[in-house]
């Protein structure tokens, strides 16, 4: 490669990085202010470049008409994002942290369903914007011109933010809201109303994003998820709500990619290296490694600690006598259930795949809830238990049974190592490496076509013969998910849980008492890998195939919106979330066209009329009830 | 509590819905598709299927009973399909399975119906493993596989007799395969050739700017895309833009597809060597008859995903005729060898590995009224482009 | 006899400002010892230096004449150092009885214990330390919605836990009502004479330190400028000079 090409690809580098930067400034306002996860950023950035389709192609045949149409897009996303904000999420603030994400989540599920019922589901490839629509030659290479307008744009929008951020009165207060709200609040600023204006502003950004995206990716319906996987990444690795760091990132990020794809094939000590195979995961290793080196980030600040938000957990106290009357009469119809349902019928292969499901929120529950760690990429472990079983079992040649056995053991290691890096984070940064790690082990299964089949899995998986009926594998899903819940259960009203607990409460506190964070911290996370390793062996022998899906975002997203539909301050929040998450899911889908709409609608629902999730906001309820007022 | 109430009421009653007011007198078939996430390519296979069902009904039915189809989402996973298919089977008592477009889901149907002994016709999937390494008895494929399609163009390629190639294709196994089947039969069928850079690009989150101009540096004669959806649009519009795509042969497999080209508009590649669907120039009666009923009923043109939708149902209605009966050994034995109309005419399942000799058009990409077309176009028929049935015999797994 | 806590030559600097300089004293067991000085004075970087939340650049801090810089918070609580906080930290999601509990838990090394029910663990001895603070008539309570005082009291119960030979409090009673200030310094004297413990606590209120402390140290910009009994500290000219001489400080402090 000449100086002369890798110049060049530094120059796309550059306007890569501009269009990864917009994606990701407005979340990372939002997120430095609101401390919100604003998982709905991927959803905005796609009704931009909707929006500015069709406000383009009426009205962008001219220079200034384009450009007023890439300005008007951005403000409709804004006033979206304003409703958003005055409407749902402002009624949620209050909720156990990280609430808001299950909020945001069903309005990517709306989105997603307006948008195909109102653009129809074509990719739309946008008109080209005029006066840019050709290219020049730099060093004999043609280089876009609108490539060349976004590096200059890039920095243009991180220029006017900071002026923003600094010059300006509404500049001031946010930047000492993300360093401490309450300091804010209690210096009698409104904060509904500064919310509401970041929220907004960042919705815009999104938006702009969007439209100014459109010349170079048709509108689509994918568009959202990769944006928001990017945004993350991007805010995350620059360092949370530092604009400057989201450039920076966006920068390093883009700019990794380009020369990947520039080197192409290289040979290494007999070795031959492909690069541009790395772009499926470089951003996820880059924020792997950035997050270890610098667990804020690249220009980030320890986050100061959020206080006076949500509601302070109650003690745990073993379930009472209603409790358990409901959990042994759930236990007994599920013992009948084969027999009434039929041993082959829907209901038991449902139950099946409940359980499974409960058993992968648990363990997610365990870490995140009493733990206080919030894993996003939960899927690893139950992938590794996945697909550890399912290739003992076909590689090895190692009995099913035995292989359910080293589920749990494969999920142990793939935790234990993880766990190893992330306990030493905390917060969305934690959140943030689990899921570094998840997507990278994702990566490794999708390419090592010998060995994991690719990104078509393996197949073949199936149960022994005395486990190849339905109603068999129901009893021993059932018997391994209860025994997995009683672990769980037992582990944490035992002086390890009570730990676990204690550095979640207060680190400061734990420590000064002889109790090391990380040591407990990351024994929390191994179990916890382990018992959603079982699930995930458990799985794979369900369905007699795995792919890749066994590890994608979308498996961890589940898991904690299970999790938070149930609750997360209860221990039976994750049973009751991911029972009426998977129930909804399966009827809904079967109900209606706009199947995703509606269920993003119920979830809503849920999460304004039990604003601690399920179970929590039931607990509360019967507590008040049996309190004189 | 009333809320709680009314919601547990709610998902009682939609539990239950779903299984009731099933026509009790039909032939059942079980359909499951990634219909949400998939939308621009299930679509319009909804509806051609719809219209292969309305068109049976109308004449009658099969062995005298309605065909009922009851179709699933799928949500584009793999373990949602199994489960579904377990509900089809178990509570819609459908008589055999159909569906998929993800390779992925494919593969995983096609073990489930081989465990559960229960016949499944893939529509959509591409994957060379559903009728090779991961075939079984009782799975049938209907459209041209990756192996297939790319097989159709490898003899325009040779008959360019360019010696520097490039390669750029989706990073998974539909874009691995397709590319490993092309540069073996091109080194094959023309000796000398070199493979000058290999760019497999992460499925819709292509870099193409960057992509284009490793490309352009590497100065190849011709081009092999595997591109397709929102990365093969950016693709496209970038190495035009950068002029990349000026004096090299390009071709593209699956590109002449209108579900691709026509998102292209006026920017589709012009004199592109693809595989595609050119509703607009097909002049048989079958597809004469299909495509006039197609619009009279949608006020919409075809795109593949509706013959291959359509001709779903032709084959699932042939094979239940020629059965006679609704037991899966029965199915199994009249699917094999069978016969039946398409709208790209007779096609077969071939008994030595139940692949269907479904073909494709073949042609070079053109310009006309600010669409692009495909022009200079022959048929090449499924059945002209396998592998030889040694090969298959040691591929696919013994039944 | 060595001395219970022994600091030397003391020193640490953020950013070029001398935090902690050059300051050494001594503390002996059943002392109570005031570590007083105006605000930035160095007590709060003094305090972490001791308990080990910070490394000092140099000097060293001897615990019954071992050496315990570099040790970690909770290896120095191992040896017998228990500490309370400015802001009063206890674990909100447990009872009182718990927190005091899981103190017990740790000192015995069963924190990794994962079967048995952390309730069945010494609850008579937590029933007890809470009986010395005072506060077992809310063992079973939410600690989450205590009284700020008597979170302090938990606090405190929590600190003895390991039967502790030095006790570290950083502004015991701020925060507090006059009333509730002297009823926990006065148990905290009982506690301490009872036990033969040392208390190092640094303090705002004057009232308390000189109704309390056994002995004080001055500190002011970071260096020790003086040492000993309230009277002579209150007649030193040097103290009066940084601290009494504005006068302003202490006033405000003991009206607040």
């Amino acid at each position: 490669m000449s100086l002369a090409a890798l110049f060049v690809q530094l120059l796309n580098g550059l306007a890569g990085a501009s269009t990864l930067f917009l994606i990701a400034a407005g979340l990372s306002l939002i997120f430095g202010v609101t401390r919100i996860v604003n998982f709905a950023h991927g959803s905005l950035f796609m009704l931009g470049s909707y929006i500015a389709y069709s406000l383009i192609t009426r009205i962008g045949g001219t220079g200034l008409g384009y450009w007023a149409a890439v300005l008007l897009a951005a403000v409709c996303v804004a006033t979206i994002g304003a409703l958003i904000e005055i409407l749902l999420l402002r009624r949620i603030y209050r909720a156990p942290e990280l609430f808001q994400l299950l909020a945001t989540f069903a309005l990517t599920l709306i989105v997603q369903d307006v948008v195909l019922q109102l653009w129809g589901s074509e990719n739309l490839v946008g008109p080209r914007a005029p006066g840019l629509k050709s290219a020049i030659f730099v060093f004999g290479r043609a280089l876009p011109t609108y490539d060349l307008a976004l590096i200059l744009i890039g920095p243009l929008v991180l220029g006017l933010l900071w002026l923003l951020l600094t010059r300006t009165r509404w500049g001031v207060l946010i930047r000492a809201a993300t360093q401490d709200r309450d300091m804010v609040a209690a210096l009698g600023v409104n904060q509904a109303v500064l919310f509401t204006s970041v929220f907004a502003l960042g919705a815009g950004l999104a938006g702009l994003g969007g439209a100014l995206n459109l010349p170079r990716e048709p509108a689509n319906l994918g568009e959202d998820i990769t944006a928001i996987g990017d945004a993350f990444v991007v805010v995350v690795v620059g360092g949370m709500g530092s604009i400057p760091g989201a450039f920076l990132a966006a920068l390093l990020i883009a700019e990794i990619k380009a020369l990947c794809i520039a080197l192409g094939q290289v040979s290494f000590l007999g070795f031959a290296i492909s690069f541009p195979q790395f772009t499926l995961v470089a951003e996820f290793v880059v924020m792997a490694i950035v997050l270890v080196l610098r667990p804020w980030g690249l220009l980030g600040k320890p986050q100061g600690s959020v206080r006076s938000i949500g509601q302070i957990e109650a003690p745990i106290v073993p379930a009472g006598r209603m409790l358990q009357m409901i959990g042994a009469a759930v236990l007994a119809a599920l013992l009948v259930l084969p027999l009434v349902a039929g041993g082959e019928s829907y209901s038991t292969v449902l139950a099946i795949d409940i359980l499974v499901g409960v058993l992968f929120a648990v363990s997610l529950h365990f870490i995140m809830g009493p733990g206080g760690m919030h894993s996003f990429g939960h899927a690893a472990y139950f992938g590794l238990g996945a697909y550890g079983a399912a290739l003992l079992f076909k590689d090895a040649g190692m009995p099913m049974e035995l292989a359910l056995v080293a589920a749990p053991i494969v999920g142990c290691l793939g935790a234990l190592i993880f766990g190893w890096f992330c306990v030493r984070l905390s917060g969305v940064y934690l959140a943030m490496l689990t899921l570094a790690f998840a997507q990278i082990v994702w990566s490794i299964v999708f390419q090592w076509d010998e060995l994991t089949g690719g990104s078509n899995g393996i197949i073949g998986v199936w149960p022994s013969p005395w486990l190849a009926t339905k109603a068999a594998y129901f009893y021993l899903t059932l018997t391994l998910c209860v025994a997995g819940i009683l672990l769980v259960r037992r582990i944490l009203f035992a002086p390890f849980g009570y730990a676990m607990r204690a550095v979640r409460d207060s680190a400061l506190r734990a420590d000064a008492i002889g109790i090391g964070a990380v040591r407990v911290q990351w024994t929390g996370f191994v179990i916890a890998g382990a018992i959603c390793g079982i699930a995930g062996g458990l799985f794979a022998f369900s369905k007699g195939s795995i792919s890749p899906e066994t590890i994608s975002i979308s498996r961890s997203v589940d898991g904690l919106v299970m999790v938070l539909l149930g609750g997360i301050g209860t221990l039976v929040g994750p049973i009751v979330g991911s029972v009426t998450f998977l129930i909804l899911q399966d009827s809904v889908a079967r109900q209606t066209e706009y199947w995703r709409a509606l269920l993003g609608l119920v979830i809503i629902f849920l999460v304004l009329v039990f604003p601690q999730g399920i179970a929590g906001t039931i607990q509360s309820w019967s507590k008040r009830a049996w309190k004189p007022a | 509590m009333r809320i709680t109430k009314i919601i547990v009421s709610f998902a009682c009653a939609a539990a239950f819905a779903a299984g009731a007011a099933r026509a009790q007198d039909a032939i059942r078939i079980g359909e499951i598709n990634s219909y949400k996430a998939q939308a621009a390519f299930l679509e319009p296979y909804r509806k051609g299927m719809e219209l292969a069902i309305e068109e049976v009904n109308a004449a009658g039915g099969v062995n005298g009973k309605k065909l009922d189809v009851i179709t699933r989402d799928d949500n584009a996973n793999p373990g949602d399909a199994v489960r579904a298919a377990e509900e089809l089977v178990s509570r819609e008592k459908v008589s055999f399975i159909a569906g998929g477009f993800l390779s992925n889901i494919g593969v995983a149907l096609a073990d489930f119906a081989k465990q559960k002994k229960m016949l499944y016709l893939a529509s959509e999937p591409l994957t060379d493993k559903i009728v090779w390494q991961g075939g079984n008895r009782y799975t049938f494929r209907l459209r041209p596989s990756t192996y297939m399609q790319v097989s159709m163009l490898v003899p325009g390629a040779v008959q360019a007799k360019k010696k520097k190639w490039a390669l750029v294709y989706p990073n998974y196994e539909y874009g691995q395969s397709a590319v490993a089947t092309f540069k073996s039969q091109l080194q094959d069928k023309q000796g000398e050739v070199e493979f000058v850079s290999d760019q497999a690009t992460p499925l819709g989150k292509i870099d193409a700017g960057p992509v284009a101009q490793a490309i352009a540096d590497a100065n190849p004669d011709a081009i092999f895309v595997v591109l397709f959806g929102a990365d093969l649009a950016k693709f496209v519009r970038e190495g035009e833009t950068r002029g990349l795509f000026k004096d090299r042969f390009v071709v593209g497999l699956l590109t002449g597809e209108p579900e691709y080209l026509d998102p292209l508009k006026d920017e589709a590649p012009v004199g592109w060597w693809v595989t595609g669907y050119p509703w607009y120039a097909i002049n048989t009666p079958e597809h004469k008859k299909f495509l006039d009923a197609y619009q009279a009923k949608y006020k919409d043109y075809p795109r593949l995903g509706s013959v291959v939708g359509y001709s779903t149902i032709m084959a699932a209605v042939a094979g239940l005729k020629k059965a006679g009966d609704l037991e899966t050994e029965k199915l199994v034995a009249a699917f094999e060898g069978l016969e039946f109309g398409t709208p790209l005419g007779k096609v077969k399942f071939r008994p030595q590995d139940h692949q269907s000799t479904m073909g494709a058009y073949v042609g070079k990409t053109a310009l006309k009224d600010g669409k692009g077309i495909m022009v200079d176009f022959h048929y090449v028929d499924g059945a002209d482009v396998q592998p030889s049935d040694a090969d298959i015999k040691k591929w696919r797994p013994q039944d | 006899m060595t001395p219970l806590l022994q600091v030397r030559d003391l020193t640490r600097s953020f950013g070029g400002v001398r935090a902690v300089d050059n300051v050494s004293f001594e503390l002996a067991r059943g002392e109570l010892l005031a570590l007083i000085g105006p605000n930035g004075a160095g007590k709060s970087t003094c305090f972490n230096m001791i308990n080990g939340q910070l490394r000092p650049d140099s000097g060293e801090v001897r615990l019954d004449g071992e050496n315990i810089v570099g040790r970690k918070p909770r290896d120095v609580w191992r040896l017998g150092v228990g500490r309370t906080f400015q802001i009063a930290a206890t674990f909100h999601s447990m009872t009182v009885i718990e927190n005091v509990q899981m103190a017990l838990i740790s000192h015995a090394k069963r924190t990794f214990h994962a079967w048995t029910a952390a309730a069945a663990h010494f609850r008579d001895e937590a029933r007890d330390l809470l009986a010395q603070v005072g506060m077992d008539a809310h063992a079973d309570r939410p600690s989450s919605i205590l009284a700020y005082g008597d979170v302090k009291r938990v606090e405190l119960a929590v600190a003895l836990a390991n039967k502790p030979k030095l006790l570290l409090m950083d502004e015991p009673t701020a925060g507090m009502a006059p009333r509730e200030r002297n009823d926990l310094m006065a148990l905290t004297k009982r506690l301490v004479t009872i036990n033969d413990i040392g208390v190092l606590f640094t303090e705002h209120s004057m009232d308390v330190v000189f109704a309390f402390a056994d002995r004080m140290i001055v500190l002011a910009r970071g260096k020790l400028i003086a040492q000993g009994s309230g009277e002579a500290v209150r007649d030193d000219p040097k103290v009066r000079e940084v601290y009494f001489g504005s006068g302003r400080t202490v006033a405000r402090r003991v009206s607040a």
